[in-house]
């Protein structure tokens, strides 16, 4: 089945040798002469199916590897070792057809000529993926209006905003209709009109032409309003693979009960009538009291249940933990069973 | 495929028109190189009318092609490629279906296509009026010539290649990339013509390629050279357009290996 697959990847590893440099002038003068080195593993046996049309969200910490995956995977590195076919090519040894058919935005980095104007850049990169004129024109024209940047086409690249530049770049990496497009950090630094923009864009496109993307980020908003399965990497491993809702249920268990009270009540007397659920109560201001819930359905009638009898409540409200909070925690703590 | 590199030329083409003001300062400079090194050779010729088989009139006609013709060959690719390696955008590069040094390459052809029509010719045709050169008439020297500008060209692009390229290996290469600078125009005749090298200094300089990228040229044009010379001449610089190939094959297949992308 693997020539069905978008991204096949099996036991990737990606190894860094790291010079260390010796301490004072002594030191500088040795490494000259013998220089020593470490081996970092930046990847470490990574597996991954994504099929086409699917938009995967892959996340972990700064330095989990995920720009070194990625640019495994986009045949700008070599991998150490492991198995790797995407779009059914070898992305490092066959570069120049595979290629073709992804598509890249790197948040940080430009992949317009930035002394042109962008609509240079466009026709420059018409002629290296050979798009048919027609083709090129009608498509242009679409992702024109859907991003909204009519108006800047004839501007060169360095008097764009940051938010007007990254909706060019998206509208440069879609231009030869690729069947697979990588995003790394396409939101970083946007506001939320352009966030809200570039996420109506990414999803039309999606299911327009069935594009898979796999998109890394910081912003796990995007995840939620794009991706319905997550990838999370920690220390250069997977520690989770599945979809968004599973990974609320498993790790969400904390939710939070916002109560606004009548009259002053003290703290210990709502954790004395609680005493046998798992909550923790606290105060947040003038007669505001929050109670984190450990886990649970069952929990919230219950704490309310003691609650309510006696004491008069003016407003309330339960929230969930956010995928953020989630993912914080994920991070701090590790998933045990990983 | 050829419309792609064609669309590079013609970009940086562009972009340099972009930026022409820049070119008014070096408008400047190279009148004062060419005013200095006539007067300088001057001096030395002082009464004699020839040496080393170069008249005064040749040589002052050779001081202000040779560097008419710098203007063309002369490009910054190596420090170009070394900062693309520097600060990781040679990463983009590496994304697009296309060969990045001859990318490179086609830019720096763009580049010199603008300084030759917009910065060689009107200054030559300046140059002739203020100092007494002596152009051959319109005909098929100038036709070699320009052949052998073209190879000359691609002989300073190869080593400019090479040398931008080890960025790979050292990450600071600038002191290799402004040593090979000072290298190339000393060698290769900008500042001498090879002929008034000492001998034992002449035999090595015809084992490097540096002749082929300004001496060989200027030459051709100065001397009208013909018959076994100008097909001697050709041959060497086709022969290190060749040859330069392979060390840069070499290099670039062992750099695409050890990339490592500086910045995450």
């Amino acid at each position: 089945m693997r020539e069905m697959d978008a991204i096949y990847a099996e036991g990737l590893t990606k190894e860094f040798k790291v010079y260390q440099s010796r301490g004072g002038l002594w030191g500088a003068f040795r490494d000259l002469f013998d220089r020593h080195y470490r081996i970092i593993r930046a990847v470490e046996g990574i597996r991954m199916r994504i099929q086409p049309g699917e938009m995967v969200g892959y996340i972990g910490e700064n330095g989990a590897g995920k720009s070194t995956t990625i640019k495994m995977l986009t045949g700008i590195l070599q991998p150490t070792s492991g198995e790797l076919k995407v779009n059914g090519f070898d992305p490092h040894r066959e570069r120049e057809r595979f290629v073709k058919t992804i598509g890249v935005v790197f948040g940080q980095r430009s992949q317009l000529w930035w002394d042109i104007a962008v609509q240079e850049s466009f026709r420059l990169l018409q002629k290296v993926y050979q798009i048919p004129p027609k083709e090129y024109k009608s498509h242009l024209e679409r992702m024109v209006s859907i991003l909204e940047i009519e108006s800047l086409l004839d501007q060169p690249v360095r008097k764009l905003s940051l938010g007007q530049r990254m909706r060019c770049e998206l509208a440069a990496s879609l231009l030869h209709k690729p069947k697979l497009l990588f995003l790394d950090e396409p939101t970083i630094g946007l506001d939320v009109l352009v966030k809200d923009n570039i996420r109506t864009f990414l999803k039309e496109i999606n299911q327009e032409l069935g594009t898979t993307i796999l998109l890394t980020t910081h912003d796990i908003s995007d995840i939620e309003a794009l991706c319905s399965r997550v990838i999370m990497l920690d220390k250069g491993k997977i520690i989770y693979d599945g979809s968004l809702t599973q990974l609320k249920k498993v790790w969400g268990g904390r939710k939070k009960v916002l109560l606004e009270t009548e009259r002053e009540i003290a703290i210990t007397d709502f954790k004395s009538r609680t005493v046998d659920l798992p909550v923790t109560w606290e105060s947040t201001g003038k007669r505001q009291y929050v109670a984190y819930l450990e886990q649970g359905e069952v929990a919230v009638s219950d704490l309310l249940a003691r609650v309510v009898q006696d004491i008069p409540i003016l407003e309330m409200q339960i929230e969930e933990a956010s995928t953020e909070e989630i993912v914080r925690k994920i991070y701090q703590e590790g998933i045990p069973d990983a | 495929m050829l419309r792609a590199y064609l669309e590079v030329i013609r970009i940086r083409f562009l972009m340099m028109l972009a930026y022409r003001v820049n070119y008014y300062s070096g408008i400047v400079i190279y009148s004062i190189n060419i005013g200095v090194y006539y007067f300088l050779w001057m001096a030395i010729y002082g009464e004699q009318s020839s040496l080393q088989g170069l008249s005064a009139v040749q040589m002052a006609t050779y001081i202000a092609i040779s560097w008419m013709a710098r203007a063309f060959y002369f490009n910054n690719l190596d420090r170009e490629i070394a900062q693309e390696i520097r600060d990781g955008t040679v990463a983009i590069q590496l994304i697009r279906p296309y060969q990045y040094l001859l990318v490179k390459a086609c830019q720096g052809l763009g580049e010199g296509i603008f300084r030759l029509f917009l910065f060689s010719i009107p200054g030559m045709i300046v140059v002739s009026l203020i100092f007494p050169i002596q152009l051959p008439s319109i005909g098929t020297v100038w036709l070699t010539f320009a052949l052998s500008l073209l190879l000359g060209f691609i002989v300073n692009v190869e080593l400019n290649l090479i040398t931008g390229l080890l960025a790979f290996f050292i990450l600071n290469n600038q002191g290799m990339i402004r040593a090979k600078r000072v290298m190339v125009d000393l060698l290769s005749g900008l500042f001498i013509p090879i002929s008034f090298y000492p001998l034992w200094a002449q035999t090595i300089l015809n084992y490097l390629p540096f002749q082929a990228i300004s001496y060989l040229p200027s030459i051709i044009l100065v001397k009208g050279l013909g018959g076994d010379e100008l097909t001697q001449a050709l041959l060497i610089q086709l022969v290190w357009c060749f040859v330069l190939l392979i060390p840069i094959s070499l290099i670039w297949r062992k750099s695409r290996k050890a990339l490592v992308v500086q910045g995450g």
